[in-house]
């Protein structure tokens, strides 16, 4: 009776363990969302979003928003997601059983799997000293190489991950019909993991919008909307970054502002990936 | 003085033919990214039939394409490696390696290159995140997989998966606003030190809910592919649940477990923004745990602005990035080598 009572208690101690360290987690997650709210939606107005910053901003004198870090933002992470997409996709469809030997694809994809966990900074770093090594200044290019290189690998491996769920009967089916292997890949594969690819594409420009290490340095962080690729331009993380610990409050008000927007962004990306998958899921071929 | 001149000669040498392999790594990366970007532009046209109608000549070009983008890509990360590699050779000429990273004055003003304080504080910051987050992480993880009914397992992913987006400059933020005051005001008074609030703790915390997501799914991950007929074994001889979970569950998921702790060190180790937002930025070793530190690569983002200035400073963060790029580079290829072999495990 003793030992079924100690067997009984362990279990509910560490069941009560448990859930505690759940709740510590996802309150992590409530306490961030929160605060964030909670200090970015005073922050926000209709200047803060439609304006951009005037005057001597930083030191609390003139008015104005972050449209220039809102936009810049969009600038530096929908071009990255693009190139990183297709680059992506080549690779990934590449390294399927057709075209590349089972070895030298596990290779590749060994890769893959550790560079997704290089930190960005190391990304940052590379194109900051190839920039000043080509006598360039920070500008939208060399922020968007460094968006596009973080990118490579997650968006690779999630689109192979996709590619790798297709039955092989579609692809038979198709070689049967005459199809050369790259009409294959592009025209069948390609279509049939189209939900998948769209929820990596859409990870990538999570993650990429939302990285500051990287673009910290090879984007730069002016006041106004760059007018050409060679531009730099501001962020959200990079204004967040930088305004965080002001000791002025407008100043620090942006700071919340942007991060608010930026959290916003990067939900409702998870969101629409989620919709969007389920809807069109409904078009591949079971 | 006959040694120095000749060491001297050496040196020059090796800096040349460091310099003639550079350059040509150089040509190779301009020609490389620029083909890179074309090749990308004619897979894109290729795939929408906009250059030509001729079947086997589209599958050709097509195929080849994929070919050197999948090559130029592999090849180019190796270009990253030894670019990096390359600039932080410079500081070898004076300084020697054991030098850099045991003596412990980082000075650069100076001249004095110690990144001893930094490699420290960076071990002790993961250090503790990881005893922080380990525990907490697979705890969650069993309760999600084992105890809880379907539709709340349901619920829970996705806003693990949210946890796992949240952006790191605004774990950073969140940290400065709540954990910084908390940490000065209450936590450590408690333990009767006097801290600023910016320090050691309060970056490993913070270090530590960065790294929960990773853990956790990882952990479900391995969870979920033991075999349901062993938990059914151990169940039906009488053992509780938790008994279940620790005699069968843990055994049989340990690599997946270890995967999880390696990759999240990886992710720990060269986090940079948030880090940098609470640690303090002092590069000297703290006195307890509530004093200021610096770790590698917060310490690569504080000193960028003032790098051009001092010479072989360069060369020094360019040390401090190889050595976070080794280091992560090696755990990450540990725990995915580990992962891999937890998830054959169990394919029948």
């Amino acid at each position: 009776m003793a030992i079924l009572n100690r067997r009984i208690i362990e279990e509910n101690i560490f069941k009560i363990l448990m859930l505690a360290s759940l709740a510590v987690v996802l309150g992590s997650l409530v306490i961030i969302v929160g605060l964030v709210v909670i200090n970015g939606v005073p922050a926000l107005s209709i200047e803060m979003l439609t304006q951009t910053p005037s005057g001597k901003y930083y030191l609390g004198q003139g008015g104005g928003g972050i449209l220039n870090a809102i936009l810049g933002s969009l600038f530096l992470a929908l071009p990255a997601t693009a190139i990183a997409y297709l680059i992506g996709l080549a690779i990934a469809l590449y390294l399927q059983r057709d075209f590349l030997n089972p070895w030298a694809s596990g290779f590749i994809r060994f890769t893959l799997d550790v560079l997704w966990g290089i930190p960005s900074i190391i990304y940052g770093v590379f194109c900051f000293m190839f920039m000043i090594m080509l006598g360039m200044r920070a500008s939208l290019l060399v922020g968007i190489i460094a968006l596009t290189l973080l990118e490579i690998p997650i968006i690779t491996r999630y689109i192979d991950e996709a590619i790798s769920m297709v039955p092989s009967g579609l692809k038979e089916s198709a070689y049967s019909l005459g199809s050369t292997k790259f009409e294959t890949a592009t025209k069948v594969i390609r279509r049939q993991a189209f939900p998948g690819i769209l929820a990596g594409v859409l990870l990538g420009l999570g993650r990429g919008i939302g990285d500051a290490a990287s673009i910290l340095f090879t984007a730069g962080s002016p006041s106004d909307i760059p007018t050409s690729i060679f531009d730099p331009t501001a962020a959200l993380p990079t204004i967040i970054f930088k305004f965080y610990t002001s000791s002025i409050t407008v100043v620090r008000q942006r700071a919340y502002a942007a991060a608010f927007i930026l959290l916003m962004i990067v939900l409702a990306i998870s969101i629409i990936s989620r919709l969007l998958t389920r809807r069109f899921r409904k078009h591949v071929i079971k | 003085m006959e040694k120095k001149k000749l060491r001297w000669l050496v040196d020059t040498k090796l800096l040349m033919a460091i310099v003639i392999i550079f350059l040509f790594f150089l040509f190779i990366f301009v020609s490389l990214f620029i083909s890179l970007l074309f090749l990308s532009v004619i897979t894109f046209l290729l795939l929408y039939n906009f250059v030509t109608k001729h079947r086997k000549l589209r599958d050709f070009i097509g195929t080849k394409t994929m070919l050197s983008v999948t090559i130029i890509f592999v090849t180019f990360f190796f270009i990253m490696f030894f670019f990096i590699l390359y600039k932080s050779l410079f500081i070898l000429g004076n300084y020697s390696l054991l030098d850099i990273l045991f003596s412990s004055i980082w000075n650069p003003e100076y001249g004095q290159f110690g990144l001893f304080p930094i490699i420290y504080v960076t071990i002790i910051v993961t250090g503790i995140a990881l005893i922080i987050a380990v525990p907490i992480s697979i705890l969650s993880a069993i309760y999600i997989t084992e105890y809880a009914p379907r539709r709340i397992r349901k619920t829970i992913r996705p806003f693990i998966d949210v946890l796992a987006g949240v952006p790191s400059v605004v774990y950073g933020l969140c940290a400065y606003l709540v954990l910084v005051p908390l940490v000065k005001d209450v936590i450590a008074p408690w333990f009767g030190v006097e801290s600023t609030g910016s320090c050691v703790f309060t970056a490993a915390i913070t270090l530590a809910i960065m790294v929960f997501p990773i853990i956790i799914s990882l952990c479900i991950e391995s969870f979920d592919a033991i075999p349901i007929s062993l938990k059914e074994a151990s169940l039906s001889v009488g053992a509780t649940k938790w008994e279940t979970v620790k005699k069968v569950v843990f055994r049989a998921s340990a690599p997946g477990i270890i995967s999880a702790i390696l990759l999240g060190f990886g992710r720990a180790f060269g986090e940079t923004i948030a880090v940098s937002m609470v640690i303090g930025g002092i590069p000297k070793i703290p006195s307890s745990i509530f004093g200021p530190g610096q770790t590698l690569a917060s310490l690569i983002v504080s000193a960028y602005g003032e790098m051009m200035s001092v010479p072989l400073y360069e060369s020094a963060l360019m040390m401090v990035t190889l050595i976070l790029f080794i280091v992560v580079l090696l755990f990450n290829i540990l725990g995915v080598i580990v992962l891999r072999r937890a998830r054959r495990r169990w394919q029948f």
